[in-house]
C-alpha cells in the first residue's frame, strides 16, 4: 500500500521529471518500433515472394492415372511438403490461353493438346531453402513417368541470399537499436532517480530498510517504461497510419511484438531502476 | 553507548582521516566534536553511525559494533540514533507534518498512530502550528526544528548533529541548543560536532572532544581528571611537607 501510495505521490510531486524520463523512454522505444514495423513488413513481402517457389514435375504423355495419384500421395507426404496440385492436359491448355492471351490463336487452333500434365508441388514456410527445394525435385525426379522436374534454381538461390542478409542485418541492427533504446532508458531512469537521492539517503539515516526504500521506485520504475511503451506504441501507430493512408499499403506489427515491446519497457524500467537506486543505497 | 576504539579511517590516496582515535561518551552525556574543517568530525559521524567503517578499530554504538553488524543491519542501529545535519536535509516536496511522518512510516509504524505521533513531535519541538506548512516555506531554524522532529521519531538513545547551527542566525542558534539539552535532560546522549568554539564556551556543562588532522588532541573530561589529580597531588604534598 506504501509502495504504491508512494509512487503515485512521487509522479504527482515532479510531473515534469517522471513525465520527461516517460517521455524519452518512449521515443527510445518508438525508433525500435519503427524498426520492428519496417523489418515485419520487409518480412512479409520476403514471404509472399517466397510463396511463389514451386517446383513442377512434368509428366509424360504415357502415364497411367493410378501411378500419378499415387506419386502424388508420396509427394504429398514429404514432411517439407505443403500441397501438390495435379494439373492436367486440359487445364495446363486453359491456364496457357488466359495467362498468354497474345498466343491466343495458336493454342485454340491446336488439333492435339501439346502441352503435358503435371505436378506442381508447394513447399511449407521456412522449408524453401535451396537444399529442399533441390532434394524434392530430385525425388519427384525418381518417378520414371516424370519427363522433367522445373524449380528456377538462380532464382531460388538469390531469393534465399537475399533472406538470409535480411536477417541477418535485422538481427545486428535490432540489437544495436535495443542497445541504443537500453542506455536511453537507462540514462532516463538514472536522471530521475538522481533527482531523489537526497530522499533515498535521507531514508537510509531514518532506519529504512533497503527493500522499503526500493519499492517505491521500483514500481515507479515499471509506470514510467510501462508508459514510454504505450507512447511508443502510439507514435509507431501514428506512423504505420500515416503510410497506409497516404504513401503505400503496409502491415501493422503483431500483436504480440507489440505485447512484447510494453513488456521489455516496463521490465527494461524496473531493472535500471533497481540499479540506479543500488548506487544510492550503498552510499549511506 | 558510543564507543570508539582505537578508530582509524584511511581513504586510499587521501591519508587517514581519523587516526586511532578512542572516546566513550556514556548514557545522557552531552558532548561536543570540535575542530577545524576536515580535522575528521564528519568522518567520526558517519562512523558512527556506519554509514562508513574503520580502516582498524572498532565503533561501538547502542550495542552495534562495527566489527558485527552488516550492511543488511545497519537500519537497526540506525533507528537507535538520531541525526541532524547543517543542510536540515528536509524532503522539499512535503509538509513539515510529513517529513515526520515519513520517518515514521519507513519504520512500518502503524498508519493510525503515525498522524496523532508526528503531530506530538512536532510540538516537542515547538513547531506544532507549523505542521502544514511546506518544509521550504519555513526558517532555517524551523527547518532544524522539523529535522530534530524526525530525528527523534524512533525514539533514539542517542542523538548525532552535524554542525546543526551553522546555516542558523544567533536566536534560531539558541532556541535549537535549548532544545538539545532538554532532550539531553530527558536522558538523550547528544554528539555534536562543530567548529564553533563561541558556541562551545557558551555551554561550559557539556564535555569537548577535539580532533585536529584525524587525532583526538583534547577531551575535557581526561583534562579534567587529569587537572583534579594533579591538584590532589599539590595538596597531598603541601599537606605531607
Amino acid at each position: 500500500m506504501h509502495t504504491l501510495r508512494e509512487a503515485i505521490l512521487a509522479f504527482r510531486r515532479s510531473p515534469l521529471l517522471t513525465g520527461l524520463s516517460a517521455a524519452m523512454v518512449g521515443l527510445a522505444l518508438f525508433v525500435v518500433g519503427l524498426f520492428a514495423l519496417a523489418t515485419h513488413n520487409l518480412r512479409l513481402a520476403l514471404e509472399s515472394v517466397e510463396e511463389r517457389i514451386e517446383i513442377v514435375a512434368y509428366i509424360r504423355n504415357s502415364a497411367r492415372n493410378d501411378e500419378i495419384l499415387l506419386a502424388r500421395r508420396e509427394l504429398l507426404a514429404l514432411p517439407e511438403v505443403l500441397g501438390v496440385e495435379l494439373i492436367t492436359k486440359e487445364e495446363a491448355l486453359e491456364i496457357a490461353r488466359r495467362d498468354l492471351p497474345e498466343f491466343g490463336e495458336l493454342f485454340t487452333d491446336l488439333a492435339v493438346n501439346p502441352l503435358p500434365a503435371s505436378l506442381e508441388v508447394q513447399l511449407r514456410p521456412g522449408r524453401r531453402d535451396p537444399e529442399t527445394v533441390e532434394r524434392v525435385a530430385a525425388r519427384a525426379r525418381l518417378y520414371p513417368f516424370i519427363e522433367d522436374v522445373q524449380f528456377g534454381r538462380e532464382w531460388v538461390d538469390k531469393l534465399f541470399t537475399l533472406r538470409r542478409i535480411g536477417g541477418l542485418t535485422a538481427s545486428v541492427m535490432g540489437a544495436a537499436f535495443a542497445m541504443v533504446a537500453a542506455l536511453i532508458i537507462g540514462a532516463a531512469v538514472r536522471i530521475a532517480v538522481f533527482a531523489r537521492r537526497e530522499e533515498i539517503m535521507i531514508m537510509k539515516l531514518v532506519g529504512a530498510r533497503d527493500g522499503f526504500i526500493r519499492r517505491p521506485f521500483l514500481v515507479e520504475g515499471a509506470i514510467t517504461g510501462l508508459l514510454g511503451g504505450l507512447m511508443a506504441l502510439a507514435l509507431t501507430y501514428g506512423t504505420f497510419w500515416v503510410v497506409f493512408r497516404y504513401l503505400f499499403s503496409v502491415a501493422w506489427i503483431p500483436a504480440e511484438w507489440a505485447g512484447l515491446g510494453l513488456l521489455s519497457g516496463t521490465v527494461f524500467g524496473v531493472f535500471a531502476t533497481g540499479l540506479a537506486v543500488r548506487k544510492y543505497l550503498r552510499e549511506v | 553507548m558510543i564507543k570508539l576504539i582505537n578508530v582509524t579511517r584511511e581513504f586510499q590516496g587521501k591519508g587517514k582521516a581519523l587516526d586511532d582515535v578512542s572516546f566513550h561518551i556514556k548514557k545522557g552525556e552531552f558532548a561536543f566534536l570540535t575542530g577545524h574543517s576536515g580535522s575528521g568530525k564528519t568522518t567520526a559521524l558517519r562512523l558512527i553511525h556506519m554509514a562508513d567503517r574503520p580502516t582498524e578499530g572498532e565503533t561501538r554504538v547502542s550495542g552495534f559494533s562495527s566489527d558485527r553488524t552488516s550492511r543488511r543491519e545497519v537500519w537497526k542501529l540506525r533507528r537507535r540514533v538520531g541525526f541532524v545535519f547543517q543542510d536540515f536535509r528536509l524532503l522539499p516536496g512535503r509538509t513539515a507534518h510529513e517529513n515526520v511522518a515519513f520517518a515514521l512510516e519507513v519504520t512500518g509504524a502503524r498508519s493510525a498512530g503515525i498522524k496523532a505521533r508526528a503531530q506530538r513531535l512536532l510540538t516537542q519541538v515547538g513547531l506544532a502550528p507549523k505542521a502544514g506548512s511546506m518544509a521550504t516555506e519555513l526558517s532555517g531554524g524551523e527547518q532544524q526544528r522539523v529535522a530534530i522532529a524526525r530525528a527523534l521519531a524512533n525514539e533514539p538513545l542517542v542523538l548525532l548533529a552535524d554542525e546543526p547551527t551553522g546555516n542558523l542566525d544567533d536566536r534560531a542558534t539558541r532556541g535549537i541548543m535549548e532544545l538539545f539539552w532538554e532532550l539531553n535532560a530527558l536522558g538523550m546522549s547528544v554528539l555534536m560536532a562543530t567548529h564553533d568554539l563561541e558556541l562551545v564556551r557558551k555551554h561550559p556543562r557539556a564535555r569537548v572532544l577535539e580532533l585536529d588532522q584525524g587525532k583526538l588532541v583534547y577531551d575535557s573530561m581526561k583534562a579534567a581528571t587529569a587537572e583534579s589529580a594533579t591538584t590532589d597531588e599539590a595538596e597531598a604534598s603541601t599537606a605531607g611537607g
